[in-house]
């Protein structure tokens, strides 16, 4: 094995296909998120089950979220559709995109893959200790994921994504002709319209704790990783 | 010194997000950006029409999955002196114009309506809002009185034009012949085993159940096969459509 390169050494963390993915899913995900909670103040109200509206009972009242939230930013559900339903495209087949080119280039084995003993308690408490004290990478190997990181990207990848764009298409009637079995999946298409706003949720959750950490773990040296590939090791503090 | 840059950072990034928010406004009102956003539409019907088998149909319910009250929405009376006095009359006096690009124009009643052939379904009627209502439907299909009429081969569009009016103008709305042949897409005159309440658009609404609820026209009055949605209403197919940039396939 070679010898772990030091702090301050440039490395070749990120191909091509993974960042520019990254940007055109960040850029997806404002827009999604901007403009479906401009739809979300239309009716406001979420339910679980097949049918769903005002005479029957809801599960979530949703506050009315203020336009420095939406897209566009005063109340128009015609426009806030127009921008959701495009970059819905873009989401879905940049993602397939980049999975297609990650199986290829075997990024999701070399990176994403967890290795044996990864998910142990032992292992996870010790990553979790880890990151409580700032130190996010491997001395030995500093360029490679460490299991936390791992399994966020495992889940926003293979289940928080997949999941928004399942739940989104249910609740095209459209769809629903087309694909009948999807709205019978996720028990009707209020279900699925509730837990196409949780999984958003989920994904606005993952991205507030994924640009703390990169303030944390060096703003400069990870944005310029994800724009040219290439990225520092850093000093971080003793184990 | 770090943590307050790192606070500034955050900062920064949380107004950031705010400029690029407003920023997608600036964004929509450039013409060119705006059409292509606009070409979003057109994917999705391609890409839709191209999943979905022509005669699909849209998921149907048992009784007892029907919502317990079906919620009305957009007009919930015409209000004009015309369809006070129609509905005064129970409807008898109402007709149902089938025009426009055939070689049978018709002037059909309710009791016409209610000779042909019938089809009843329990569907989901979805809000562009967001909200659904599931209640059964009844009446004959669209294809099967545009078979009667005789379709001329130039007609590419039916225009549903309706008795309530919107900004002095009545409300319409088109969909082309994939849909109008469709086996769910029917004329109907009862809802829940009961005639059309008028909130509910009495005597008569189209159901197109695979788009949303903005195309289920309200209060017919008319129906026209057209070759082209050029000359109708600002060109663009619909009230809405024309009006506040709504899609005119609502499928999604």
């Amino acid at each position: 094995m070679a010898p772990p390169p030091p702090p301050g050494t440039s490395v070749f963390r990120h191909r091509l296909a993974t960042r520019v993915w990254h940007w055109i899913n960040a850029v997806a995900l404002f827009v999604l998120v901007g403009s479906g909670l401009g739809i979300s103040n239309a009716h406001p109200r979420l339910y679980w089950g097949v049918y769903g509206a005002n005479w029957d009972p809801a599960w979530l009242e949703l506050p009315h979220f203020p336009g420095w939230l939406t897209i566009p930013g005063s109340y128009n559900l015609a426009m806030s559709r127009r921008w959701h339903l495009f970059f819905a495209l873009v989401l879905a087949f940049a993602l397939l995109a980049y999975m297609i080119a990650s199986l290829v280039n075997r990024h999701f084995r070399r990176d994403l893959a967890l290795r044996r003993g990864e998910l142990s308690p032992a292992h996870l408490a010790e990553d979790v200790r880890d990151h409580l004290a700032f130190r996010f990478h491997d001395r030995d190997d500093p360029g490679r994921y460490n299991t936390l990181q791992k399994l966020s990207y495992v889940l926003v990848v293979f289940v928080l994504l997949p999941l928004v764009i399942a739940t989104g298409l249910a609740l095209s009637p459209g769809m629903n002709a087309a694909w009948p079995w999807l709205l019978d999946l996720f028990g009707g298409r209020q279900s699925a319209r509730s837990i196409h706003f949780l999984t958003m949720a989920a994904l606005v959750g993952f991205t507030v704790v994924h640009l703390a950490l990169v303030i944390l773990a060096g703003t400069r040296n990870e944005v310029r990783s994800m724009l040219t590939g290439r990225w520092r090791v850093p000093r971080e503090p003793a184990a | 010194m770090i943590v307050r840059r790192r606070g500034l950072l955050g900062l920064g990034l949380a107004s950031g997000g705010g400029l690029l928010l407003a920023g997608c406004d600036r964004i929509a009102a450039d013409p060119t950006a705006r059409a292509i956003l606009f070409k979003g539409e057109d994917m999705q019907r391609g890409l839709q029409r191209a999943l979905t088998d022509r005669d699909a149909l849209a998921p149907e319910f048992r009784a007892d999955q029907r919502s317990p009250f079906f919620r009305p929405n957009g007009t919930r009376d015409p209000g004009t002196p015309e369809y006070g006095r129609l509905a005064e009359g129970r409807f008898a006096d109402w007709r149902l114009a089938v025009g426009g690009l055939v070689t049978r124009p018709l002037s059909l009643s309710l009791a016409d309506l209610g000779s042909l052939p019938q089809r009843a379904q329990i569907t989901r009627h979805d809000c562009v809002e967001g909200w659904s209502a599931i209640g059964k439907w009844q009446g004959p299909r669209l294809g099967d009185v545009l078979r009667v009429a005789g379709l001329r081969d130039a007609a590419r569009y039916l225009v549903f034009r309706c008795a309530d009016r919107y900004g002095g103008a009545p409300y319409y709305e088109s969909i082309d012949l994939r849909d109008a042949f469709h086996p769910q897409t029917i004329l109907a005159w009862a809802l829940n085993d009961r005639f059309l309440p008028i909130a509910n658009g009495a005597p008569c609404r189209l159901r197109v159940e695979r788009q949303l609820g903005y195309k289920h026209a309200k209060y017919l009055m008319s129906v026209e096969a057209v070759a082209s949605l050029d000359g109708v209403g600002k060109g663009r197919g619909g009230y809405w459509e024309d009006n506040v940039d709504y899609d005119w396939y609502a499928g999604i």
